[in-house]
């Protein structure tokens, strides 16, 4: 399916997906609480997906030909509104009221029809509904004959909750092949690493049997991402689920692998190391922090 | 005394209902969890069969589907008995219909001790309690055939989520398929100054019974039917307080949380007067008939005629 609207290639989706790093560290350290590790690692997914891959229309987010997307690991919002904003949906600058009080950017995504951000069309954040929730929108776009796709991020660790099991049955029985989930696969939970804890593979295997179609990639290699998509969307007959290997934390070396970056924020002094850590971009930062504006 | 025409389940007029929205309108599609004769949701499968959903025995997935399906327009009717209609899927309702003020509509079947012989496990005395603990959603309890009809068209009709509470057994029809059916308006089905009963399902009928009684007694009891319990009709709540000064609710569920404790905090609140509640007491169900689940557990017309009685000594 043709993208209707801009589509970079590679070069270009590396650097906004740098960029989109850039906007998850000031976001965070704005907040003074959220989370930064899995959004640090998905930027490369979301920035494929946003900027060359899902068909919408930033000004009109209820447009009938839009792609639906979902994030059931609501956690991740830093990095789902970074895009949002980078595709137009609203103003740059508003990514600095991410979690204040009376902002659209709430702690976990929130529809547009509350209080939450445009292009968003159902609260996460507790685990384990998204896959139920983009098995029916699925189920819904065959039943009408409709060419929308619909895509879903989920992480590993949601896999842990049983519901998202009853998702992914369905979807597999169903023979959904318009859904393609994927999985950011970084082995993190937030006690700690998840094979230590409490391991979920083989998932692939898993998958297979519930009667998916499994890619497994390197979630930071941009070729692979697009491929996989390419490749998803193609596959007939089966629902289709990329495991996206991830590093949490990714971009920002002393950050990355580190668990205990899933459900904190940046302090000043770690802004600054993060943000020297990842070069600006042409695309331009949505705020000069303080400490910035001495640089001019 | 209002005479009974005939008796019928409640799940059957749903069920009619349903299948009549269906034709009427081809964004309505049904969900049931491996229930779907039980919650009579065969004929909708049979007559549309695409647009039905066998969920299986996975009632999170199915709410979750249904949240799916209504993003893409359609207005999505779940199916299964109040017990795993509710509790089970406590947060996926929650998060995924009440938060996001999905155009879903709960339907559950089988609630209270008149589901029967299964006993404990499946008699769901919470349900109204946690429905109506949520915000935006919109929860009825009709008391009749009749009435279950008029509320099935009422939630499609309706934009957001809604859970709709029915029963097993045949019961009673005795309201007037011609009065309008409005939600979060109730309908006084008999007109008094003594006291106000206020009942909803199954305890209608209980209600209107022991007026008849009390009436021989030289009791002239006000009986409303509240069959929506969120929103709640407080304007003929204050009104019966302050014209009867005294009320008894009654309805099939815990003491806990339910039409009662909706009742009351308007009462409190507005126009204090005596209140009694005619519920379960805190306690779980078991095996049994419905009529002698409903004695046993005292929710039965000799309970609202007792309870009339001590509430009317508790008047000023």
């Amino acid at each position: 399916m043709e993208r209707k609207f801009q589509k970079f290639e590679t070069p270009d989706l590396q650097e906004m997906a740098r960029q989109m790093r850039r906007d998850i560290i000031k976001m965070l350290y704005l907040a003074k609480s959220g989370h930064t590790g899995a959004p640090l690692g998905l930027a490369d997914i979301f920035a494929t997906l946003f900027f060359n891959v899902l068909q919408y229309d930033p000004t009109n987010p209820g447009w009938e030909g839009r792609d639906y997307f979902y994030v059931s690991c609501g956690h991740v919002a830093a990095v789902w509104y970074s895009a949002l904003a980078r595709a137009g949906y609203f103003p740059l600058s508003e990514l600095a009221t991410y979690r204040k009080f009376n902002g659209r950017l709430q702690g976990h995504p929130a529809p547009m029809w509350i209080h939450g951000a445009p292009g968003i069309e159902i609260a996460s954040g507790s685990l384990g509904q998204g896959m139920s929730v983009a098995t029916g929108t699925a189920f819904g776009m065959r039943l009408d004959k409709k060419p929308n796709r619909v895509v879903m991020i989920g992480s590993d660790g949601e896999l842990q909750e049983g519901s998202s099991w009853e998702g992914i049955m369905m979807a597999g029985y169903r023979k959904l092949d318009n859904l393609l989930a994927i999985v950011d696969r970084n082995n993190i939970q937030i006690d700690g690493l998840m094979d230590k804890l409490y391991d979920i593979n083989p998932l692939a295997d898993k998958y297979s049997a519930f009667g998916w179609d499994v890619q497994e990639i390197d979630g930071h290699n941009i070729d692979q991402i697009r491929n996989a998509i390419d490749k998803g969307f193609q596959t007939k007959g089966k629902p289709s689920v990329i495991l996206a290997r991830t590093i949490m934390g990714k971009g920002v070396p002393w950050m990355e692998g580190d668990f205990k970056w899933h459900g904190v924020a940046p302090n000043e002094e770690q802004a600054k190391k993060a943000l020297a850590d990842l070069a600006p971009t042409k695309f331009g930062d949505f705020i000069t922090l303080e400490w910035e504006k001495n640089n001019t | 005394m209002i005479q009974a025409a005939e008796q019928k389940a409640t799940r059957v007029a749903f069920g009619e209902a349903l299948v009549e929205l269906g034709r009427k309108n081809p964004n309505v599609v049904a969900l049931c969890a491996d229930l779907t004769e039980s919650v009579n949701m065969h004929k909708f499968a049979k007559e549309f069969p695409d647009r039905f959903v066998h969920a299986g025995v996975a009632e999170h997935n199915m709410i979750g589907m249904a949240a799916g399906l209504s993003i893409t327009g359609k207005i999505p009717f779940t199916g299964t008995f109040a017990v795993f209609a509710t509790g089970r899927v406590y947060d996926t309702i929650r998060q995924s219909i009440a938060y996001s003020r999905m155009n879903v509509k709960i339907c559950a079947s089988h609630a209270g001790l008149t589901l029967g012989e299964d006993g404990a496990t499946h008699q769901m005395l919470e349900d109204i309690g946690l429905m109506r603990g949520l915000p935006n959603m919109t929860v009825i309890v009709p008391c009749d055939a009749n009435e279950t009809r008029k509320a099935t068209f009422a939630i499609a009709e309706l934009k957001g989520p809604a859970y709709l509470r029915f029963s097993r057994p045949a019961l009673p029809v005795f309201t007037d398929p011609a009065t309008p059916f409005v939600l979060g308006k109730s309908d006084t089905l008999l007109q008094g100054n003594d006291v106000t009963i206020i009942a909803c399902g199954v305890m209608v009928w209980q209600a209107l019974q022991a007026a008849d009684e009390l009436a021989q007694a030289g009791i002239k009891a006000r009986v409303i039917n509240m069959h929506t319990i969120k929103p709640l009709d407080r304007e003929a709540i204050i009104t019966a307080a302050r014209e009867t000064g005294a009320i008894v609710t009654a309805e099939e569920h815990q003491i806990n949380n339910g039409l009662g404790d909706a009742v009351a905090q308007v009462v409190v609140r507005n126009a204090p007067v005596p209140v009694e509640m005619v519920a379960v007491n805190d306690v779980f169900g078991e095996s049994g008939t419905p009529n002698e689940l409903l004695q046993k557990y005292h929710i039965h017309k000799n309970d609202i005629v007792a309870s009339v009685q001590k509430v009317m000594k508790r008047k000023r």
